[in-house]
Parts: C-alpha cells; sequence; structure tokens
C-alpha cells in the first residue's frame, strides 16, 4: 500500500479526508469562513449533530432507528403545546422529554421483548409518531405563545448560541459514555455478537430497551431546540432526519453491521453533510441538487468504509 | 509416478507473523496426500496460497513440472486447483445440478438445455459413484451429502488437484466412510488430493504421504505414510514428546456444590437431575443431539426453563438468565465460540473484562488501568499466545479463544460451577494439555466442574465420573473406577443394549466424529 492510501483508509482517514475538504472549501468559497457563516453553519447541523449521538449507539448495537424524524417533530409539537396551555416552559419541557423518551421506551420495548425486528418497528413507529404530531395539531402549526421559549435558540453565550453548545456537550458526555463506561462497551459488545453478550452476562435486551429509549430521550431535546428556532411547532418538521442522521454516522464510519463506532468520527460525518449544505447555498446551488450531492456523499462514504474494512482485513 | 504438485520455497508473511517460512514438498500424481500441523501451523495459509485467494511473498507452486502464476482463486480454478473450505459454497435454493453447472449453464440464448443439465450431472455422478439425485435442492441434502456435490462440482471442472480442508469435521462417522471411499475413487483416477484434517486415524486411513508444519515451517515430510507411527507425528506436530496428554490426578471431593433437580425446557423435555461436588470434574458424554449442550443452556440460564431447580451450595438459582447465574457462581464456556462465545471485533481485554468488570467499575464508568492489569494476569497465567492485550479476539487461534473465555471467567469473583461445553474442540494437543491443567487447577481448588466432550477418550482421560446421555435422557452414571469404553458407548448409543453386547462391533469412530 502506498502511504497515502495507508493515510485515507487509516484510522484517522476521514478527518484527513474533512481537513483536506475544509481547506480547499475555505480557500475557494467567499464568504464560508467567516463568524457569521461557521455560525450558521454549525446551527444548521444540531439537529442532526444531536440525533447522531444516540443513532450511533443503535447502529454500533446492530440496530436501527427509523422513527427519528417523527419523534422529533412529535416532541417538539408535544412542548409547544405543553407550554402554552400550561403557560411553563418547564412543563412543555418535561412533557416533552417524557413523551420522546416513551416513543423510544415503546420501541426497545417491542424490539428486545418481542423481538421483532428494528427496521420494521421503527418503520412503523415512525408513521405512527407522525400520526400523533398531525392529529395532535390537526395538521397546523402552532405557535409559540410564550417569548421566552425562543431564547432557548435564540440565547447566546460567549457569543455562541446555545443550541451549539447543547450540541457540543451532547458530543463530549456521549463520546464519554462510548469509550469509558459500561454502557458503551456493552453497546459495541452487542454489535460484536449478540449471543456472546448474552452468555457473557450481558443483559442484552434491557440493554437494547435503553438505547432506544435514550434515543427517544435525545430526539426530545433536538425537537425541543427545534420549535424553538423555527418558532412553532410544525407536525411535518424534520421529515426525512432519520436519513440525514444515518448517513452521518455511516459516513463517520460506524458499521451498519454492528460493533464498530467513534465518536470523533460521527462529528465528522454532522460536520461534512453540513458543510455539503452550506457551501451549496453558497454557491447559490438550488436546492435540488442538494438531494443528489447528499445522495453521492453517503455512497462515497459506504465505498471508502468498504474500502477500509477490506484494508483492515488485509492487514488481520 | 512422478511428482505432480510442487511447493518450492514458499514464505507468506503477515504484520508479526511468519505464517509460512520456506516451505518445499511435492505430492504424486494419484496420491493423498495428508497435511496436518497444530492450529496456526500455516496450513490454512498454504491452502490459501494453493487456491489463489492469496499470493506467496516469495516461491513457486508448480503443477505437472509447470510453474504457476495465477493471482485469483479463478486462475487457480483454471490451472486445476479446487479448494473445498469447512464452509461449503453452495446455493442452498438451487438443485444439485444448477449448483454444479452455476456460472456456465448449458443451453442457447439464455434458455437452459434442461435435459443436459441433468443428464451430464447423473453421468457424473454416477462415474464417481456419488447416490444423489442430481434435481434435488441443496437445502435438503444433510452436510455430508452436500461434501459430496462440492468434490463433484470439482470432478465436473476437471479439477487435477484437490485440496480438502478439514471435510469430516461435521460428518457423520457414516458419512465419513462414504467420503473416503469417494477419495480412493478420485485417487484411481490420478487426481492429487491434499487432505487437512487433525485426525491421526483419517490421516493413516486415507493418505499415501504426508507434510507435518509446524510454526509455518516444514516440521516434516513423509513419502510414505507406512514408515511413520502415531506418536512419531504427534512429536513432530508439537515439537516435544508429549507421553500423557490427559495428565489426570485425584482430587478430594467436598461437599455437593451444584445441585439439578427435575430440570426440564423446551429442548430438553425429559426432566435431568445430578449433583457435582467440590473439586469433581464431572464428564457428560453422548453423541451429537443427545441433550448435553441443551443441559448445559437450561443450567445456566441461557435457555429458560419449564421446570425444575438449580441451586448452588444449596442456594436456589433464580430467576434463569445468565446474569443470574454468574452472580450465584456458575459459568458456561460454550460450545459453539465462534456463534455463542467470542465477540468479534472486540480485542483480548475487552473480551476478557466483558462480565467482571462490573466489579470494579463504579457507577459504570471504567477502569482502563484494572482492565489492563487483569488482561495481562490471565494472558500470563493461562498462557495466551499474542503479541499484545489489544489484538482483536479474531485472530487468535481456537485455543487461545478459549484460554479468553477461560479467562473471562476467571477473573469473574466467586466462580463455584464451570461449565465447560467441548473444551477442546478444534484445538491442537499441545493446548489441550494446557486447558486440562488449569480444569484440574480449578478443580483443586474447589470448583465443580462439569465438562461436556464427543471425544470418549477425553471424557475418560480427564473426568472423575461421567454421566452418558441418550436421546435427551441420562442413560448411565458410572465412576472413574469403573470407566469402560465399551459400556460408557454402550450406553451413549441407541437401541444398543446396555449390556454392551453389540457395542463391541462398533467402531471407535462412530462416537468420535461430530
Amino acid at each position: 500500500m502506498t502511504s497515502l492510501k495507508k493515510l485515507l483508509l487509516g484510522e484517522q482517514g476521514l478527518v484527513v479526508i474533512f481537513a483536506v475538504a475544509f481547506a480547499v472549501v475555505a480557500l475557494t468559497v467567499p464568504n464560508f469562513l467567516t463568524e457569521r457563516n461557521m455560525l450558521g453553519l454549525l446551527q444548521s447541523v444540531v439537529t442532526i449533530g444531536i440525533v447522531a449521538c444516540t443513532m450511533m449507539f443503535c447502529l454500533a448495537s446492530r440496530d436501527f432507528d427509523l422513527s427519528v424524524g417523527s419523534t422529533v417533530a412529535f416532541s417538539g409539537m408535544i412542548a409547544v403545546m405543553a407550554s402554552n396551555a400550561s403557560g411553563s416552559i418547564v412543563v412543555g419541557l418535561v412533557a416533552a422529554l417524557l413523551c420522546g423518551g416513551a416513543v423510544g421506551f415503546v420501541n426497545g420495548l417491542v424490539i428486545a421483548r418481542f423481538r421483532i425486528n428494528a427496521l420494521i418497528t421503527t418503520l412503523a413507529t415512525m408513521q405512527i409518531v407522525r400520526g400523533f404530531a398531525l392529529i395532535a395539531s390537526d395538521g397546523r402549526a402552532v405557535g409559540i405563545n410564550d417569548p421566552g421559549f425562543y431564547q432557548l435558540a435564540l440565547s447566546k453565550f460567549l457569543g455562541i448560541p446555545t443550541p451549539i453548545w447543547v450540541m457540543a456537550i451532547f458530543f463530549i458526555v456521549f463520546g464519554f459514555v462510548l469509550n469509558r463506561t459500561v454502557f458503551g462497551k456493552n453497546t459495541l459488545a452487542i454489535g460484536g455478537n449478540p449471543e456472546a453478550s448474552r452468555l457473557a452476562g450481558v443483559d442484552v435486551s434491557s440493554m437494547r430497551i435503553w438505547i432506544f429509549a435514550l434515543q427517544g430521550l435525545v430526539c426530545a431535546v433536538a425537537g425541543v431546540l427545534l420549535a424553538s428556532r423555527i418558532t412553532s411547532g410544525q407536525p411535518n418538521a424534520a421529515t426525512g432526519l432519520e436519513l440525514s442522521v444515518i448517513s452521518a454516522c455511516v459516513l463517520g464510519g460506524v458499521s451498519l453491521a454492528g460493533g464498530r463506532a467513534a465518536m470523533t468520527g460521527v462529528i465528522v460525518g454532522v460536520l461534512i453533510m453540513g458543510i455539503a449544505e452550506n457551501v451549496m447555498n453558497l454557491l447559490n446551488i438550488q436546492a435540488f441538487y442538494q438531494y443528489v450531492v447528499r445522495g453521492l456523499i453517503l455512497l462515497l462514504a459506504v465505498l471508502l468504509d468498504n474500502l477500509r474494512s477490506a484494508a483492515a482485513g488485509r492487514r488481520g | 509416478m512422478q511428482d505432480f504438485l510442487e511447493f518450492r520455497a514458499i514464505s507468506k508473511g503477515y504484520p508479526g507473523v511468519q505464517a509460512l517460512a520456506d516451505v518445499s514438498f511435492s505430492v504424486k500424481k494419484g496420491a493423498v496426500h495428508g497435511l496436518m500441523g497444530e492450529n496456526g501451523a500455516g496450513k490454512s495459509t498454504l491452502i490459501r496460497v494453493l487456491s489463489g485467494d492469496q499470493s506467496a511473498d516469495t516461491g513457486d507452486i508448480l503443477i505437472d513440472g509447470k510453474p504457476q502464476r495465477y493471482r485469483s482463486v479463478r486462475d487457480a480454478f483454471e490451472a486445476g486447483v479446487i479448494v473445498i473450505h469447512q464452509e461449503l459454497q453452495l446455493v442452498p435454493e438451487l438443485t444439485v445440478a444448477e449448483n454444479l453447472w452455476l456460472g456456465r449453464f448449458p443451453g442457447k440464448a439464455g434458455v437452459i438445455d434442461r435435459t443436459r443439465l441433468t443428464g451430464v450431472v447423473k453421468e457424473k455422478l454416477a462415474e464417481i459413484g456419488i447416490a444423489i439425485d442430481p434435481a434435488a435442492k441443496v437445502a435438503s441434502l444433510s452436510i455430508g451429502e452436500r461434501q459430496m456435490v462440492e468434490i463433484a462440482k470439482a470432478v465436473m471442472a476437471d479439477a487435477r488437484v484437490i485440496a480438502l480442508d478439514e471435510p469430516t469435521s461435521s460428518l457423520s462417522s457414516r458419512e465419513s466412510e462414504i467420503l473416503f471411499a469417494l477419495i480412493d475413487r478420485l485417487r484411481a483416477q490420478g487426481k492429487v488430493i491434499l487432505y487437512v484434517s487433525h485426525r491421526l486415524d483419517e490421516i493413516f486411513r486415507l493418505c499415501d504421504s504426508l507434510t507435518v508444519l509446524r510454526d509455518g515451517k516444514l516440521a516434516a515430510h513423509h513419502p510414505d505414510i507406512s514408515e511413520v507411527t502415531r506418536d512419531q507425528i504427534i512429536a513432530e506436530m508439537v515439537g516435544r514428546e508429549i507421553s500423557n496428554i490427559w495428565g489426570f490426578r485425584p482430587r478430594e471431593r467436598g461437599a455437593v456444590r451444584l445441585e439439578v433437580r427435575d430440570l426440564a425446557g423446551r429442548k430438553l423435555r425429559t426432566p435431568i437431575s445430578f449433583s457435582v461436588r467440590q473439586g469433581e470434574i464431572l464428564g457428560f458424554f453422548g453423541l451429537i443431539g443427545a441433550g448435553r449442550s441443551e443441559m448445559a443452556r437450561l443450567v445456566y440460564g441461557a435457555d429458560s426453563r419449564s421446570q425444575g431447580t438449580v441451586s448452588v451450595d444449596g442456594k436456589a438459582v433464580t430467576p434463569d438468565s445468565p446474569p443470574q447465574s454468574i452472580r450465584s457462581g456458575i459459568v458456561l464456556c460454550p460450545e459453539d465460540r465462534k456463534s455463542d462465545g467470542i465477540v468479534q471485533g472486540r480485542n483480548i481485554e475487552e473480551n476478557m473484562a466483558i462480565s467482571s468488570r462490573r466489579h470494579f467499575s463504579p457507577f459504570g464508568l471504567l477502569q482502563p488501568k484494572k482492565e489492563a492489569e487483569l488482561a495481562e494476569r490471565f494472558i500470563a497465567k493461562l498462557r495466551v499466545r499474542t503479541p499484545s492485550r489489544k489484538q482483536d479476539i479474531v485472530n487468535l487461534s481456537g485455543g487461545n479463544q478459549q484460554k479468553v473465555i477461560l479467562g473471562r471467567w476467571l477473573s469473574e469473583q466467586g466462580v463455584k460451577v464451570l461449565i465447560i461445553d467441548e473444551p477442546t474442540r478444534g484445538i491442537d494437543v499441545g493446548a489441550k494439555s494446557e486447558i486440562y491443567e488449569i480444569l484440574y487447577e480449578l478443580a483443586g481448588q474447589g470448583m465443580a466442574i462439569v465438562v461436556i466432550s464427543s471425544e470418549l477418550p477425553e471424557v475418560m482421560g480427564i473426568t472423575d465420573r461421567i454421566m452418558v446421555m441418550c436421546e435427551g435422557k441420562v442413560a448411565a452414571n458410572i465412576e472413574r473406577a469403573d470407566f469402560d469404553e465399551r459400556r460408557i458407548l454402550a450406553a451413549a448409543l441407541p437401541d444398543v443394549a446396555p449390556d454392551g453386547a453389540n457395542a463391541s462391533e462398533l467402531p471407535n469412530q462412530q462416537v468420535q466424529s461430530r
């Protein structure tokens, strides 16, 4: 193997590619490397970034969650409606977290206890929960009454908007959970070999329930921030989010076959998705083309992953 | 007859390992040549190089005097070299005939000529004496029959060199005999057969010549197998004389540790009861499907019980789940290490600490230092051969994987009952005796040990007592003083009177092969 190939297919290959791409874009695209644009870029990936944290756990344990987009919309809707009804933002937040967590818990329960394929289960809940969001709002956007709610997304700390901080904290926390806790190691072990993990004393079914419940909870956080940013609960918000999130994870080297995941990879994956979109916006490329580009990026990522596993196989 | 297949100074290295170093030997036309060696000796690598799956770093393979320069399995196939792996390469949903023609169906314009399809196959199968219906779906065949189809495929492709990698590992003794007869016919047709096996009986039954590899080097080459003895081959494989691989020593037996009463489940309908004392090694022997592994999984809580109790030191183990069993001091080393034992893609350290880390991880926070210490301790204690504790467990040999799983349980606190299912399956002679030593040591410390094995010499060699199972029931319970091969076999075989009247006529192999 040439050294270039080694670099690209090695552990840090993605980071290298990202760094190169970032440098190229920064030098060639006008207005890209400005504070304003950088913050805008980061804000645009907050939802994907937050949800990717737990999607990483889901994928690492050989599962799959398609219901995240619906859960984000539903919990955002609940947050707005509950805070409007009660006049308390805190009540709204708690209600959203409870609902998001409940969706995830039900997903986990059905998948782990009744042994139904995760893809099918979450495909079902994705539709059911989207239905809930539409029913609750009668299909219309629900405006936020209390201006305090906007502050969740608008407030800044050290000049950086709160949602970006939240995303950064989630990255750190879930990176720590993955690498430094029994929970993280068990997640990877389940992905590596579920039956062997079970026989080694890992409580696989409760782990799966936890992972899905956590995923629901995190979706609720993303949903609240999204609702605050778009100043309303939208029943059709975050459609197709699941695909962007899974793309970002796969781009970041998380294996769909389970057992392999890294937080840095996922962060880079999220940023690549964000940069691609941002650059196309800056270059005034029509939004329709963005779908094509996103799809191409995903294909390239999977191809790269394939080459990387093949290289790792040869080394092993 | 001249040399037909020749390996000339083959070397092949992987990072950190020299898998093959300067291996040279040759095989004559119309010969069955045995290839033996411990796991990790380089047999698989040699086969891979021969099959074109991997290329050698240096050296040549000559067929009929001509050096081969193939770079892929396809090239090797064209050159007439076909390797039949343990995992068979057939499409289950297609018929035998379709599988044999796969990739080059006879016919015109994409329409398959059905008559030729089955006709030619029928002829070929008859020619090499395989009695399988060409129209049968492969999915409906037994493993042994599928192996025949695989060989027929090689014959159809006019293979000149056929390599078989442990072909009998999942065959019954009758199927093995049919396979041997087929190999004899191929030999008569002038094919070169390379036969990889761990089983000395088979090597002596089949092979004309033999090569032994050790640590990637040629340990011995015997052009005429009739000039070697078993002991000599074993010595060549391990590089030292092993006088008594069992090394059994009697121990004190204490109070009852494990008590199983009327235990039954979905896969083991007849309730089973037994007990094991402190320091006792209890063997479970029986044919495949006799219910031994099912019993083990029930005791461990891997499958759920429909009735009965399991207790350790008088305390009942409930509910029946692996975590509860571990807490109560029962652990299981499963039969199928690959699917139930090791966690692929994770390193040795993580595979060892997976269960015991809960004792030293406050609030679920990992303690990398403690895990490293633990791994180093058990790598040293169990003599796991590995460059580092960070090695992916997949890269270890079977014996070393088994040691890692033992390490997983030894690092648990307060293990009282160790159930070990097929402790040495697929493990080479040297590592076997090491594993036995570990079992004796644990029993010596008061652990109750349950060993399940399909190898009669092994169960008789290392246990204090044997329970024989047959068709889901306990057929006999025999103390070491009364161990008698015929009696044990007779109890294990269905439809044979327990007095052993017919047992003497049964070949030993019936039970040893799986």
